[in-house]
């Protein structure tokens, strides 16, 4: 398995794609993969993409993949679609957008579901990136799900977070709601030759003007027209690509990119504890069929889960 | 551990009639694989290179316009140029009878026509294309 880190770092394609399917897979040993390559982990610029199903997420994704690929850096893409709850099977579409560049040796696109995790991504995502950065890729571009408003893990992992809103999905009170709205660090009105495009720049304003920014980073908002008029729409995004090189050097230049890179580490920690302690448990407890009785019991209402919780944990947890 | 089957499916050439490969994607997310699906008008080289960087079990080829006995082995002959020989490719569509045995020489796995059901498709899958190891 270290191996196969070690043929990442080279940029080897093959066990690039290999390394990300295995940490979606969980394959026993990953880790050791990811050992060996996170020293050299921390250069690329990660770009998160976010907003509601249909916004223009993968559409933007491609015309930004041209925009950085004119400036001569490499790109890596990890676009996230959702898994069913029913079958576990799903349908990855985000490549369709993009596939004018499958031919650029310059980039990299890899198609995730999200396999039950609940925040807008993959559980993979956050060593996915580890992979595209050491393999040498310049900017990464993480496309999340088609998000409602609390899906927002990808301000763990992004630098620079992307918010794309459409005309036509609600009144100002909807721009005022925590979540989505917050994570910005620049917003795009994305079909922004379609009618209401002006009120929803205004109401986003607005909510901006009532907000605070203590970092000193007040968000831009970049609006963007059909992709049917190309020509408009490529320097558009030009336009956009132009704010997130001026993001990333704010974040640079008033050492910030520390703060984002602590939410990264801190996300990792949890989610490499929970693997290491939480798992192992769970799946003995599943083996042994302690867990389906634990079920029963609580159907009959003989116990409560703390009750249960706290005798796993007086069992396993040495204190 | 959680292994899942990745096929890749797409329509090479110039044909537009997405129908069926809609509704094998579709029936593929319902029978638990993830589906990656790349539309319209690829290229070979398009379908080669998006299959190694997904890393699929396997890639499905719908193609409806007469263009599958250049397509077809194209993409399997460009996979195994690339080094590729663990992807098999599967095809699908409108196939003369005399079509089938020189697809099938050409290294295509399993050829599906007009009247298979879509339980033989994914029954095929679910005996051949066990996940990677």
């Amino acid at each position: 398995m270290e191996e196969l880190g070690k043929r990442a770092l080279t940029g080897d394609i093959r066990a690039v794609s290999r390394l990300i399917r295995n940490i979606e897979d969980q394959v026993p040993n990953t880790h050791e993969a990811i050992k060996h390559i996170f020293p050299f982990t921390g250069r690329a610029h990660v770009v998160g993409i976010t907003g509601a199903p249909g916004a223009g997420k993968s559409t933007l994704t491609d015309q930004l993949i041209c925009s950085i690929r004119a400036q001569n850096k490499t790109v890596g893409v990890m676009a996230v679609d959702p898994s069913s709850p029913f079958t576990g099977g799903a349908l990855l579409g985000d490549r369709i957008r993009m596939l004018r560049h499958a031919d650029d040796p310059g980039v990299f696109v890899r198609s995730l579901a999200t396999r039950g995790a609940m925040g807008g991504l993959s559980k993979a995502v956050g060593d996915g990136i580890h992979v595209l950065d050491v393999m040498g890729k310049d900017v990464i571009i993480v496309e999340t799900v088609g998000v409602g408003q609390q899906e927002v893990d990808i301000i763990n992992h992004a630098h620079t977070v992307l918010v794309v809103l459409v005309p036509g999905m609600g009144d100002e009170v909807q721009a005022i709601k925590a979540g989505l709205m917050e994570v910005a660090d620049i917003f795009i009105i994305n079909k922004a030759d379609r009618e209401g495009a002006r009120k929803l720049y205004k109401e986003t304003l607005s909510m901006m003007d009532m907000g605070k920014f203590p970092s000193g980073w007040r968000p831009p908002i970049v609006m963007v027209e059909s992709n049917m008029e190309p020509h408009t729409f490529a320097k558009s995004v030009d336009e956009l690509y132009e704010k997130i090189q001026e993001h990333y050097a704010f974040l640079k230049d008033r050492n910030l990119l520390q703060e984002r890179a602590q939410l990264k580490v801190q996300t990792e920690i949890n989610d490499a504890l929970r693997s290491a302690i939480l798992e192992p448990v769970l799946n003995k407890l599943i083996e042994s069929g302690e867990f389906d009785e634990m079920v029963q019991k609580l159907l009959k209402k003989e116990t409560d889960p703390y009750t249960l919780a706290d005798e796993v944990a007086a069992k396993y947890l040495v204190k | 551990m959680a292994k899942k089957i990745r096929i890749l499916l797409a329509k090479p050439g110039l044909d537009g009639h997405d129908r069926g490969a809609k509704v094998l994607a579709r029936c593929f997310r319902d029978a638990g694989f993830e589906v990656i699906y790349t539309g319209c008008h690829n290229t070979p080289e398009q379908i080669v290179n998006a299959a190694i960087q997904e890393d699929v079990d396997m890639v499905g080829l719908s193609c409806l316009s007469g263009a599958h006995t250049y397509l077809y082995p194209e993409v399997v002959k460009q996979l195994r140029d690339r080094g590729v020989t663990d992807i098999p490719v599967v095809g699908g569509g409108i196939i003369p009878d005399r079509d089938m045995q020189p697809l099938y020489d050409a290294g295509l796995k399993a050829l599906f026509t007009p009247g298979a059901t879509l339980d033989s498709i994914v029954d095929w899958i679910n005996t051949n294309i066990a996940a990677k190891e």
